[in-house]
């Protein structure tokens, strides 16, 4: 009994150093945010509880504010973006590279540099990019003008099209990551199940959809999770590409920073615990949905 | 082996440690923090003089960019290391809570001492200041913000927002250079003309930064409903949708239509508009008095004039936004409180004061201190009577208020919505927030 123990403590003192870390870096925030946000704290002076008590309040106004649903609809619609093209993008892109033995590693490194660079970089070189006359040199639109392509031409800053505009160059930035993991997924996938499935007379989008899109559904699963979770608290990019255009792109990592710079740390810190709610509830729905996937093409045993 | 693991285990507990809490220097000197990277050289100048004259030693540290910068101190006051000297950044209400909290010493005594005035001659501190300078770190009995009344802050320079135009393409839209427009639709007519006359644009502002069209609507609303209606507003006394509200909305929504405003002008930030007119761009912007010192460092040969805002009515005066430009709080904890004092009330002294107004091309904090300004900058000084600033409101609007009618002013510039549509949706907000 005496050793059961001693074993259990030994191996609970490997696990020790990082639980604290991770206790004292994710877990006490976690819950120091929670009893903020039931609190009208400015951030500043000593932190009486007592004081600043407010109850629900602040999840009651971020039920009502159509300001912030909107900043979580932009989200959404740039995630909606980010999951739908983005990654068959780079899923596309991932199969070709794949395939080709010559310079393999040439395009592995050229799309794994966008995502290498900056957020504010990429969004202040678009920027340039972009921004009209007076203030910008109207590039791009000289560029579409130039190529023939002059109905493309159009107020890419603030107009019209600019969430959806806002969605592409963040699809452009990120689709580095999904498809590096793309490619590690499919490398793993060993070569006799298509050599088999060949012998067998199965064709290539068979292949692909019998062999690769099963086994790589683990894969496609954390992609989902990774692009719904990075999308949901982009920032750096979309502020420096157009400040949020008038709340047609503010994203709800926007609202956030702008409450807490405006002494409203309770508020934000409420703003964050909603997010990171739905962020959990729908990255929990992705995997039980995979699950079932993998489960029905037999991927996983039942 | 094992000896190696305890030595690192040692380290890297002592390293992390010690690195809890920085080491306060035992050297005597005193330790301002700053946001101001154009005034770095200028300060440090101002540091060694001062050491020279005193012997004292007197350290700038700058931290940049301003967002930054109020973390940082924000942090330092939960941690209870703040330097001597500081600046806060924020509204009023940042400011209140940092004098509840007791983190910045009341100057009202030390206020009524005298320092050096012209030639030689004494004068009392508080009255060397311009008043509404030193009234933005003022509070006074029975504020709203609960703060006991006193002076917490010493003002280091004064600024305050005007239109600007370029004279040389008024000249030639065959314009009279020297002639501003005085109204609303003149100042339209005017851009209008300079548009066909040449390939500027008619006006342009960082109106991204949203800060400048709550300056904006902020004055046009006192010119047209009065601050006394202004004020009540913000009491919740009279409604967003009131037509006077509506009016000032609006023409947001008129400059719109007339086609004179910068393409992007919603998502343009400040120092974008700055270059686009310091490079002859455009006829007309909205700047801070510090614009002198941009427009000088981005183009020589810009000839450009301020003028008061367009009036939107005759009933009620042009009112218009300024105060301390930039000021510097005590830590009520400093253990050097008196040195502090007596380096600011060095600094508020004429000949600091025209130092530091020349070389950073802003408007002194004092009077009497203008020798040395630009003929521009003394232009502005005629103004200084006419200034109005959250800061010396009885009260401030929710800054939630401010978020969402800032958002609906962006949106009438980009036609997503109409005033009347943006007045609701404030209004709705208001009435949620007082809870009436």
């Amino acid at each position: 009994m005496n050793r059961t123990l001693k074993d259990k403590a030994t191996n609970f003192s490997f696990i020790l150093p990082a639980l604290i870390i991770f206790a004292f870096f994710y877990i006490y925030p976690f819950f120091y945010s929670f009893i903020l946000s039931l609190t009208n704290y400015t951030m500043i002076g000593d932190f009486s509880f007592k004081e600043s008590f407010v109850g629900l309040t602040n999840f009651k106004d971020i039920a009502s504010d159509g300001d912030w649903w909107k900043s979580m609809y932009n989200g959404a619609f740039i995630t909606f973006w980010a999951l739908s093209f983005q990654n068959i993008l780079a899923l596309m892109l991932a199969l070709s590279v794949c395939r080709i033995v010559r310079m393999n590693k040439f395009y592995r490194v050229v799309f794994f540099i966008l995502p290498v660079l900056s957020e504010i970089v990429i969004g202040l070189l678009l920027r340039r990019l972009m921004l009209s006359e007076p203030a910008g040199r109207d590039v791009l639109n000289h560029i579409v003008n130039n190529l023939g392509l002059g109905f493309l031409a159009q107020d890419w800053i603030s107009g019209e099209r600019v969430r959806l505009i806002t969605a592409l160059v963040h699809c452009w930035k990120g689709f580095g990551w999904a498809f590096v993991i793309f490619l590690a997924g499919l490398s793993g996938i060993p070569e006799q199940l298509y050599e088999a499935a060949r012998i067998d007379g199965a064709n290539a989008w068979q292949s692909f959809r019998k062999i690769t899109l099963p086994l790589l559904m683990p894969v496609i699963t954390l992609i989902m999770i990774i692009t719904i979770i990075g999308t949901m608290s982009a920032f750096g990019m979309i502020l420096a590409l157009n400040q949020g255009a008038g709340g047609e792109t503010t994203v709800p990592i926007m609202m956030i920073y702008n409450h807490l710079g405006s002494d409203l740390a309770g508020l934000a810190c409420a703003e964050g615990l909603v997010l990171g709610m739905v962020l959990v509830i729908v990255s929990f729905t992705m995997f039980f949905i995979s699950k079932k996937v993998r489960k029905k093409y037999g991927v996983l045993p039942d | 082996m094992k000896i190696i693991s305890k030595i690192c285990l040692i380290s890297f507990i002592g390293l992390t440690l010690t690195s809890c809490k920085p080491k306060e220097s035992k050297e005597n000197k005193l330790v301002i923090w700053h946001w101001m990277a154009d005034r770095k050289d200028i300060f440090t100048e101002l540091a060694e003089k001062y050491t020279q004259e005193v012997g004292l030693k007197v350290e700038f540290k700058l931290f940049f960019p301003p967002n930054i910068y109020a973390q940082k101190v924000i942090s330092a006051a939960r941690a209870k290391s703040l330097p001597d000297i500081f600046g806060i950044l924020g509204e009023r209400k940042t400011l209140s809570s940092f004098i509840k909290a007791g983190y910045i010493l009341d100057l009202s005594s030390y206020m009524k001492e005298d320092i050096d005035g012209q030639e030689k001659s004494k004068i009392r501190w508080k009255d060397s200041f311009y008043p509404q300078t030193l009234q933005t770190v003022t509070f006074n009995e029975n504020n709203t913000y609960g703060v006991n009344a006193g002076i917490y802050g010493v003002p280091i320079d004064t600024a305050l927002m005007q239109f600007v135009y370029n004279k040389d393409l008024f000249k030639k839209a065959g314009l009279d250079p020297e002639k501003s427009p005085e109204t609303l639709d003149q100042f339209i007519a005017f851009a209008k003309i300079i548009e066909e006359n040449s390939s500027a644009t008619g006006f342009i502002c960082g109106w991204g930064e949203s800060w400048l069209l709550n300056v904006l609507a902020t004055e046009w609303a006192m010119n047209s409903m009065g601050e006394a209606k202004f004020l009540k507003t913000i009491e919740g006394d009279i409604p967003y949708t009131d037509p006077d509200w509506i009016k000032v909305f609006s023409i947001f929504a008129k400059l719109k239509d007339s086609g004179i405003l910068a393409s992007n002008i919603a998502t343009i930030t400040n120092k974008e508009a700055e270059a686009a007119f310091a490079q002859g761009k455009a006829a007309f912007s909205f700047n801070g008095s510090w614009s002198v010192n941009v427009y000088e460092q981005l183009s020589e040969e810009l000839n450009y004039a301020f003028f008061s805002l367009p009036k939107v009515s005759s009933e009620y005066p042009m009112k218009i936004w300024g105060g301390a430009g930039s000021s510097l709080m005590i830590d009520a904890n400093s253990s050097k409180k008196d040195q502090a004092v007596k380096f600011l009330q060095w600094l508020s002294t004429k000949e600091q004061q025209e130092f530091l107004a020349k070389k950073t091309n802003n408007l002194p904090a004092i009077k009497n201190a203008d020798a040395g300004l630009s003929p521009i900058l003394k232009s502005l000084l005629g103004n200084l009577k006419n200034l109005t600033h959250p800061d010396v409101w009885p009260k401030n609007e929710d800054p939630r208020i401010i978020e969402i009618r800032n958002r609906g002013l962006q949106q009438i510039i980009m036609g997503l919505k109409t005033p009347e549509e943006v007045a609701e949706k404030i209004q709705k907000k208001k009435e949620k927030v007082s809870g009436k």
